[in-house]
C-alpha cells in the first residue's frame, strides 16, 4: 500500500458503491420489442475506494467489470443501487450537476486508437476537455497547460501538430492518459489500459500511471483481465464473477492466499514466465465455460464449476460478501473450511461428471471471444 | 517429453526471407534469414512482439502468403520435401493433411454460414478417402477428442452458437483431422480468457505427447512459452536474435531484448510495487536490419559497433554455448547463476 493510501485509510472513501445493479433487457420480436429477460451484467456490487489508492478489478470477459466501471461514470444507467462519489450520489445527478461531477472522474480506454478522434490533432484533442469545461484560462493558458500535460506523460511538444495515427500504440495510450488528466480529476477509471499494447510498452504505461498517481494524488480504478498487471498496480483487488464480487482483499494478501475457489482457479491458470514455476505449481482446471449472465446459476453463481462445491448450501443459498479477516472479504459459504484445508477440491473431471458438463468448455454463452476481439467487454444482447 | 520425440526433423526452415513489394514503395523485408527445425513431438516457440515477423513466418511455411507482391526466399522442407516454389495443387494436398494451422481468432477463421460439422468433415472428405457417413462419424470422434461435450449436437450448430473456447477447440479438431505431422498454432489462446487458455494449453500439450506431432507455437506471451515450449526462438524485426532451451532462456537470457522483455512483464508471483523495467521506445522506432543490430536504438548495452557496422554486415547469429544461438555483440552476462534459480528472482 502506498503511503498516501495508508494515510487516507481512516477517512471517508472517495468512491463508495452500494448494491449497484446494471441489467440490460433482452429484446425479441420485430414490430413489438418484447423484453424476454435481462442480462444481469452487474448484480449487486458493493465496494469503496480510498483516496489516493488503486483498486484493481479483475475477472474474465463477460463478468461485468467493464459495465461496473461505466456505471460508476454513469456511462451506463444503473438499474438499482447508489454510487457515492465524495459523498454525492452520482446516480441521482442530472444535467449540469452531472457534467460538473464528471470533470472529477475521467476514464482511460483500452483501445487508444479507437478512443481518439482520428481527425483531431493532439493539440485539439487535449484542449477540447478544457474548453468544454471552461477551464485553462483562455488560449494562452490552455497552450501552457497542454505543454505541461505532454511533459507529464512523456511526449515531446512536437507531438502537438500530429494526429493519432502517426503515433505508436504506447504513445497513443499516453495521449489518452493526458486527455484524461487534463481536467485534474480525482478519480481515474482505466479500463484495460495496457491490454492492447506490446509487453515492452506495457511496462512504460504502467510506470507512467504509477508516477502520475504519486505526483497528482490520483485515485485509480483499474479494470483488467490480466491478474499480473492488476497485482502490480493495485492496493486492493476485487475479483468479479458473473456480475458480483466474489472476493476483495489487499493485493499482496489476495495473491498470497486466495480464499474464494474462483480466485484460486483464476490465479492458477495465469501463466508465469518462468519454466521452473510453471512445472512445479499446481493448476486448478475449471470445468466448463462461464454460464450465461442472462440465466445465472442459482445459489452461489460459481457452484457449477467449483471444485469445492458441497452438497448443502452451494446450490440454493446465495452467499454474501463477508469479512473473514480485516480487509478480506469473500463470498463463499465454505471459505474457512477451504482455507484450513478441511475440504479438499475435486478434480475438474469429477466436477464435470457431477454437473453433467465436459471438463472443457461447454459453450454456454458465445460471449467471450466476441468481446475480446472487438476490444471491449460490451454487454451482450444489447440493441 | 514424449516417447515419440526425436528422429529426423519434421520441419526444416532455412534462411527463410519474405519481402513485401508494393508498387512505388520501398520493399519491406518482414522476415529475414530465419532458420529453425522442429522434431517430432517437439514444441518450438517463436516469440516476439507485434510486427516481428512471427506470423508471416508461419504463413510462409504454410504457403498462405499471396503470390502477388510477395517474394519468399530460402527453403522450407516438410519431412524432406521442399515447399518453397511448390505448386499450389501440391501445397493444397499437403495443407490439412500433413501440416495444419490453428489461428488466433477462431470466429473469423470459421465460416459463419456453415455448420461446424460440415466444416470438420470437409477436411476429411478432401484428404482422406472417406464416405460422408464415415466422415461424420470421424468428426464426432474428433470433437470428442478435443473435449467438446455432446459432439453430435455441436456438429449441427453454427460458429456463433459456440463460445470462444469451443470455437478454438473446433479449429483444433479440424487441424487434427488428418493427424498432421506439423501443427502451427498462431497465438491460439490470445483471444481467450485465462481459465479457458489453461484448458486449451493443456489440450495442446496432451496432443503433442499422444500423437508425436511437431508443434510450432507462435506467441507474444512469455508465460505460455515457459509452460509449453521445449525450445524458444526470440524474434525481433524479422530476424531470430536468440535461441535457447526454455529453461536456459528464462534463467539466463543473453540478448538484452530477451532480458528486457522478461524484466518488463509484471509477474503474478512478484509483490506489489516490484519495479518494472520497460524497454525504451517501441519497435517501430527501430532501424531495420541494414547494418549492425536493429535493437541497438532501444538497447542499454548498445555500443558504437552495434549501430555503425565496422565489418559491413549485420550482427550474425552465432553459437553461444550448447543448444544456444545469439545475435548480439554485447550480451547480458550471468556470472555464476546456479541452475534452477532464475535471473529475475527465485521461484515462488
Amino acid at each position: 500500500m502506498t503511503a498516501a493510501a495508508a494515510h487516507a485509510w481512516g477517512e471517508e472513501p472517495l468512491l463508495r458503491v452500494r448494491g449497484l445493479k446494471v441489467h440490460f433487457p433482452i429484446k425479441r420480436g420485430v414490430v413489438f420489442d418484447r423484453t424476454v429477460g435481462h442480462v444481469q451484467a452487474v448484480d449487486g456490487v458493493d465496494l469503496s475506494i480510498a483516496r489516493g489508492s488503486t483498486y484493481g478489478l479483475v475477472g474474465e470477459s463477460g463478468c461485468g467489470k467493464s459495465t461496473l466501471g461505466r456505471a460508476i461514470l454513469r456511462l451506463e444507467e444503473p438499474t438499482a443501487g447508489e454510487v457515492l462519489f465524495d459523498g454525492t450520489d452520482v446516480a441521482s445527478l442530472k444535467g449540469e450537476a452531472l457534467r460538473t461531477m464528471r470533470r472529477r472522474m475521467q476514464m482511460v480506454f483500452q483501445d487508444p486508437l479507437g478512443s481518439l478522434d482520428p481527425r483531431q490533432n493532439v493539440e485539439s484533442l487535449l484542449s477540447e476537455p478544457l474548453r468544454a469545461h471552461g477551464l485553462g484560462g483562455g488560449t494562452a493558458g490552455i497552450a501552457e497547460k497542454i505543454r505541461g500535460l505532454l511533459d507529464a506523460v512523456g511526449l515531446p511538444s512536437a507531438a502537438l501538430r500530429r494526429y493519432p495515427h502517426e503515433f505508436s500504440g504506447g504513445q497513443r495510450q499516453r495521449i489518452g492518459i493526458a486527455r484524461a488528466i487534463a481536467l485534474e480529476p480525482d478519480l481515474l477509471i482505466a479500463d484495460e489500459p495496457v491490454s492492447a499494447l506490446d509487453v515492452s510498452v506495457q511496462a512504460q504505461v504502467l510506470n507512467l500511471l504509477e508516477e502520475l498517481q504519486e505526483r497528482l494524488g490520483l485515485t485509480y480504478l483499474v479494470i483488467a483481465h490480466d491478474l499480473a498487471v492488476v497485482r502490480h498496480i493495485s492496493d486492493v483487488v476485487g475479483v468479479m464473477y458473473l456480475g458480483s464480487l466474489v472476493e476483495q482483499a489487499p493485493a499482496d494478501d489476495l495473491y498470497e492466499q486466495p480464499l474464494h475457489p474462483y480466485t484460486r482457479a483464476l490465479m492458477s491458470a495465469v501463466p508465469v514466465p518462468d519454466p521452473v514455476v510453471e512445472e512445479t505449481r499446481e493448476r486448478i482446471l475449471l470445468a466448463g465455460d462461464l454460464p450465461s449472465p442472462a440465466n445465472p446459476p442459482s445459489g452461489c453463481r460459481f457452484h457449477t464449476r467449483c471444485p469445492w462445491r458441497q452438497e448443502t448450501r452451494c446450490d440454493d443459498e446465495v452467499p454474501v460478501l463477508r469479512e473473514l479477516a480485516p480487509g478480506r472479504l469473500v463470498s463463499c459459504h465454505w471459505a474457512e473450511e477451504i482455507r484450513d484445508g478441511v475440504l479438499q477440491p475435486k478434480s475438474a473431471d469429477e466436477v464435470a461428471a457431477l454437473m453433467g458438463v465436459s471438463v472443457r468448455a461447454t459453450g454456454a454463452g458465445p460471449i467471450e471471444t466476441d468481446a475480446l476481439v472487438q476490444g471491449v467487454d460490451e454487454p451482450i444482447e444489447r440493441r | 517429453m514424449s516417447s515419440l520425440q526425436g528422429g529426423a526433423p519434421v520441419l526444416e526452415v532455412e534462411d527463410l526471407s519474405v519481402t513485401f513489394q508494393r508498387k512505388g514503395e520501398k520493399p519491406t523485408r518482414a522476415v529475414d534469414g530465419v532458420s529453425f527445425s522442429v522434431a517430432p513431438g517437439e514444441t518450438v516457440g517463436l516469440v516476439g512482439e507485434s510486427g516481428c515477423g512471427k506470423s508471416v513466418t508461419s504463413l510462409a511455411i504454410m504457403g498462405l502468403l499471396p503470390s502477388r507482391g510477395v517474394k519468399v526466399g530460402g527453403s522450407v522442407r516438410l519431412e524432406g520435401e521442399e515447399l518453397i516454389g511448390a505448386g499450389s495443387r501440391k501445397l493444397r494436398s499437403l495443407r490439412g493433411a500433413h501440416m495444419a494451422m490453428v489461428f488466433q481468432d477462431p470466429l473469423s477463421s470459421l465460416n459463419p454460414t456453415v455448420q461446424i460439422g460440415t466444416q470438420v468433415t470437409e477436411v476429411l472428405l478432401e484428404h482422406r478417402d472417406m464416405s460422408k457417413a464415415e466422415a461424420a462419424a470421424e468428426a464426432v470422434t474428433l470433437l470428442d477428442r478435443v473435449g467438446i461435450p455432446d459432439p453430435r449436437r455441436r456438429l449441427k450448430e453454427y460458429p456463433h452458437q459456440l463460445s470462444g473456447g469451443m470455437r478454438q477447440r473446433a479449429l483444433i479438431a479440424m487441424a487434427l483431422a488428418c493427424s498432421p505431422r506439423l501443427l502451427i498454432a498462431d497465438e491460439p489462446t490470445t483471444a481467450l480468457d485465462v481459465t479457458i487458455q489453461a484448458q486449451i494449453l493443456e489440450l495442446l500439450k496432451e496432443l503433442v505427447v499422444d500423437t508425436g506431432t511437431a508443434l510450432v507455437m507462435i506467441t507474444h506471451d512469455l508465460g505460455v512459452v515457459a509452460g509449453l515450449c521445449d525450445r524458444v526462438h526470440v524474434m525481433y524485426s524479422g530476424k531470430i536474435i536468440e535461441t535457447a532451451d526454455r529453461h536456459e532462456l528464462f534463467a539466463r537470457p543473453r540478448q538484452p531484448y530477451t532480458g528486457g522483455l522478461l524484466a518488463s512483464v509484471p509477474r503474478l508471483d512478484a509483490g506489489r510495487g516490484t519495479p518494472l523495467t520497460p524497454i525504451r521506445g517501441s519497435a517501430r522506432d527501430a532501424i531495420p536490419w541494414a547494418e549492425g543490430c536493429a535493437f541497438a536504438p532501444r538497447c542499454d548495452n548498445a555500443q558504437d559497433d552495434c549501430l555503425t557496422e565496422v565489418s559491413g554486415s549485420v550482427v550474425p547469429l552465432a553459437y553461444d554455448g550448447p543448444g544456444r544461438e545469439l545475435r548480439c555483440r554485447h550480451p547480458l552476462e550471468h556470472p555464476t547463476a546456479p541452475s534452477g534459480a532464475t535471473a529475475l528472482g527465485a521461484p515462488r
